[in-house]
């Protein structure tokens, strides 16, 4: 049985677990606890190692889908959840302006851990507050040419569009290495 | 859809740079602990603003712009009565009072002094509004927003500068004990000389600002400037050290599997997600 993973990345309350729960054929493990500081207390619970959700391909290939914590004090568990991945999703939340240089920090972090390909997903934008694609761009500084995808993590249609985009991004870059060689 | 936010998040420098970048026309709407400020663009352009109850009207600009006197800006303002600026414009331009290119560069100067202004908030909240625009009857400006951006970033390390040296105003001075200097030898200017008359350990920056009617950005440059020529000392309160800036660790890459092996994989998995 062989096993790939990509990876589920982004700021404190992104929607990461949301995210993974809408595709996973599993009830995801989560490793979630009650949050103890007020100041990030706008939800309950947060992850504090990882999600796990299990998309089975065929009796051969499994495909997991880990969610890193959101909270910078867990990130010792970043550079392990990055080990082998495809590629990775980062996630970031269009109603709140103040994660966007955070959801950036953690992009080049991971781009620094492994060099594979990636897109970032603008979630919450059926939010009236949702901040528009475009604008996101040139705030997140992101590449022209990069996905940003608009997405609502609950909704599993959108999940399924990233995580396709995803793969159809590392489809093109192995077949430009491929005429590279 | 919404562009909002908190300055302390999102900054003006920023907000100026996307309005710029994606051609945005609308009224940016930044509201401060003291101030409301607004500012409007066309295609990414400076085009008007205005700051909380201040007198915006074309022959407030004129009189701060110094193109009228206070005799003449009096009087106009008699005589305007219910006129809108551009009206009024005309018939200053048409009565050779002034010139068109005058008040274009007044009210170009004064636009951008408010947003200039801007630039040394840390607090507020922002929005973007894409309906509203200037009143029909304000006469608006075309000015890029590529100057105010370099000149505002420049301003920016200008007080942050001043924040490391001067990091609140809630602290006191006193003259320095240097033997032999005499405050009285010194050249300084005459508000220099407000701020030094108030130096007493009892008052605090602060104090000093309000008592001056000094801005938290002309103190500052004022208290760094006696500062550096060792006239006066800050009386600093005893505090913990600053935690050191903790940067993220670079890791080396990961080996991947071979190139034909992966894409069969993909194929697969895009096959298998198409089916949820």
């Amino acid at each position: 049985m062989q096993t790939v993973k990509m990876v589920v990345t982004g700021p404190f309350n992104a929607g990461k677990t949301e995210f993974i729960r809408s595709v996973s054929e599993i009830d995801v493990v989560s490793t979630e606890r009650k949050i103890s500081s007020d100041t990030e207390r706008i939800k309950e619970t947060t992850t504090v190692a990882m999600d796990f959700g299990r998309i089975t391909v065929d009796d051969d290939l499994v495909l997991y889908l880990f969610g890193t914590p959101g909270q910078r004090r867990f990130d010792f568990m970043w550079e392990i959840l990055s080990e082998g991945m495809l590629g990775f999703v980062v996630m970031v939340d269009s109603t709140r302006p103040e994660t966007f240089r955070e959801a950036r920090t953690i992009l080049e972090t991971f781009r620094a851990y492994a060099p594979t390909p990636y897109v970032v997903t603008a979630n919450k934008q059926d939010r009236e507050d949702a901040w528009e694609l475009e604008d996101m761009r040139i705030a997140l500084r992101l590449d022209p040419k990069l996905k940003l995808l608009p997405c609502v993590a609950t909704n599993k249609e959108s999940v399924k569009n990233v995580l396709l985009e995803l793969l159809y991004s590392i489809l093109a870059e192995m077949e430009l290495k491929e005429k590279g060689k | 859809m919404a562009l909002k936010g908190n300055l302390r998040d999102f900054t003006i420098t920023q907000l100026l740079n996307l309005i710029n970048l994606a051609r945005k026309t609308g009224t940016l709407i930044v509201e401060g602990p003291n101030e409301r400020v607004l500012v409007s663009f066309r295609d990414g352009k400076l085009a008007y603003a205005q700051a909380g109850q201040e007198d915006n009207g074309l022959v407030a600009v004129l009189y701060r712009a110094r193109r009228l006197s206070a005799n003449q800006s009096k009087a106009l303002k008699e005589r305007a009565g219910n006129m809108s600026d551009k009206e009024l414009g005309l018939l200053l331009v048409n009565a050779n009072y002034i010139t068109q290119q005058d008040i274009i560069n007044s009210l170009q100067m004064y636009f951008v002094g408010i947003v200039n202004r801007l630039f040394t908030w840390v607090e507020g909240m922002f929005r973007f509004e894409n309906e509203l625009l200037p009143p029909d009857d304000k006469i608006t400006v075309r000015v890029g927003l590529e100057n105010i951006i370099i000149e505002g970033s420049r301003r920016l390390r200008e007080w942050e500068q001043l924040q490391d040296e001067i990091p609140n105003l809630d602290m006191s001075l006193k003259f320095a004990e240097r033997p032999g200097a005499n405050i009285r030898n010194f050249n300084l200017s005459v508000e220099e000389w407000r701020v030094v008359s108030y130096i007493n350990p009892k008052n605090t920056i602060r104090q000093i600002a309000r008592a001056t009617k000094m801005s938290d950005l002309e103190i500052r440059r004022i208290i760094y400037g006696l500062l550096q020529a060792g006239l006066v000392e800050i009386i600093r309160p005893e505090g913990p050290a600053r935690p050191p800036v903790q940067q993220p660790s670079a890791r080396p890459t990961v080996p991947q599997p071979s190139p034909e092996e992966q894409k069969s994989l993909i194929n697969r998995l895009i096959m298998r997600i198409r089916s949820i």
